[in-house]
């Protein structure tokens, strides 16, 4: 059962991310709050910052001394309620703090480096062209449901060495995660009990079966001469799976929404293939998929309000990418924009872990989209869907191809 | 003119060696590094400067 909510009549002093206006168009919201806060609150969710400018999620995003990571999605609960590993966190290291942070997150950085992640390329590259064919059949294709909702799951379930015929267990389980926000805590807490036992019998699997593979690498890494505990081994595989997904998701659907409806930009995409590595970084800021939380760690007045301690910070790299402050002509979606310091993936030592293979599938996922259908529009914009929470994307996207 | 990068600030974000491979390449934890080093031809110079106008962390310098 969703909780009977109130609809949000002034987002500057009560905002709601999960609110249908903020879902169907945030960005006339955000830009109202720059020019009238900058930074909004609520006293839903037990009490919530938004600070909507770039400089302010900036400061918070590099500011690890007066917030914490302990959970970065804001729901009615609080961290202490789930009752957390210290120092861990549920899912480390997006939810590690210093210094522990670092020894995580060092640990996980190499198997998504470049040089880690560039190979997958053909592979990738394949996967797109067979869920290309198996859309060939009709006029008006699921751009989102049935291509870029697929893309993502197939890659990570093989870094993490899951069985194939899970995939739509992952998209359920990321959907549980990310979306399921508003669920009362008893709920959130149930809803969590068939992912643990899933993670259980893949961990139990790998440790009869070690193979080639993230969750084996997970299950022989140390720290300090000392196996990872179990609760980091599962927390880092959510945290990949969660992050890997439904972002990814996100954006290529963003961009395919997009192109739909700016034909001189698909016209230019498909005569010049090159203009892809600015174009890439455009889709990312204008689109930037990922809103991150902190909590605030104790009473302080920051960036002119006054801060509690366990207040939310609902940080809005979406909305920093739209700050005329930071960016020229920011609400305009410039192909070729040369300048663009965007922070889709965030910024400070939280930067989107898994980047470099966000960048490779949304990459790829255009450039076999637009080779396959050089021209498509939206077959409806009335039937198109988006996500609710901190994850934004179109989540039905027909699409016109023929 | 030669370009550096602030192993303080560098997160990892990709943007230098994607935008130029020539100048920037990337270590085994995918933060950036520099390539070319010393004096930087005009080619290169020009790609410096477009990736340290485009690094969110403010980490790439082109210094005298």
């Amino acid at each position: 059962m969703t909780l009977e909510k109130t609809p949000v009549t002034d987002f500057a002093t009560d905002f709601d991310h999960t609110d249908p206006a903020w879902v169907a168009d945030p960005y006339p919201i955000w830009e109202e709050l720059r020019q009238r806060c900058p930074v909004a609150h609520t006293e839903r969710y037990g009490g919530a910052w938004f600070p909507a400018t770039h400089e302010g999620v900036s400061r918070i995003a590099k500011d690890t001394k007066n917030f914490t990571s302990r959970t970065v999605i804001m729901n009615d609960g609080r961290p202490d309620e789930l009752a957390l590993p210290s120092p861990i966190g549920v899912a480390p290291p997006i939810t590690s703090d210093p210094p522990f942070h670092q020894i995580a997150r060092k640990l996980i950085l190499p198997a998504f480096s470049p040089g880690a992640i560039n190979p997958l390329e053909p592979q990738v590259r394949a996967l797109c062209r067979t869920l290309l064919d198996r859309l060939a059949e009709s006029d008006v294709v699921e751009a989102s449901w049935e291509y870029a909702r697929l893309i993502p799951p197939s890659v990570i379930r093989q870094m993490l060495g899951f069985p194939e015929e899970d995939t739509e267990v992952f998209i359920d389980i990321v959907h549980t995660v990310t979306e399921s926000v508003d669920l009362p805590m008893d709920e959130r807490i149930a809803a969590f009990e068939p992912i643990e036992e899933y993670f259980t019998r893949q961990i139990e699997d790998h440790q009869v079966h070690p193979r080639d593979d993230l969750t084996t690498f997970l299950l022989n890494a140390e720290i300090d001469g000392q196996k990872l505990a179990v609760e980091h081994v599962f927390g880092t595989m959510i945290l990949i799976l969660v992050a890997g997904i439904d972002t990814t998701w996100s954006a290529i659907g963003s961009s395919l929404w997009h192109l739909a409806q700016n034909p001189s930009d698909l016209e230019r995409l498909v005569h010049e293939p090159d203009l892809m590595t600015v174009a890439l970084e455009e889709f990312l800021r204008f689109y930037a998929p990922v809103t991150m939380a902190r909590l605030v760690k104790h009473d302080m007045d920051y960036l002119g309000v006054a801060m509690k301690e366990d207040d939310w910070i609902l940080l809005g790299f979406p909305a920093a990418n739209r700050d005329p402050a930071a960016f020229p002509d920011a609400d305009r979606f410039i192909i070729d924009r040369a300048e663009n310091r965007h922070v889709a993936f965030g910024l400070g030592i939280h930067r989107c872990a898994g980047s470099n293979l966000a960048r490779l599938e949304l990459r790829v996922a255009l450039e076999e989209f637009v080779a396959r259908y050089p021209r498509f529009t939206l077959a409806d914009p009335d039937q198109v869907t988006w996500s609710q929470g901190q994850i934004r994307g179109p989540r039905r996207l027909p699409i016109r191809v023929g | 003119m030669r370009v550096v990068i602030d192993g303080d600030l560098c997160q990892g974000q990709g943007r230098c060696f994607s935008i130029a491979p020539s100048v920037f390449g990337f270590d085994e934890l995918g933060n950036g590094v520099v390539l070319a080093a010393g004096e930087l031809g005009e080619g290169a110079l020009e790609l410096a400067r477009l990736a340290q106008a485009n690094c969110p962390e403010h980490a790439v310098r082109v210094v005298e």
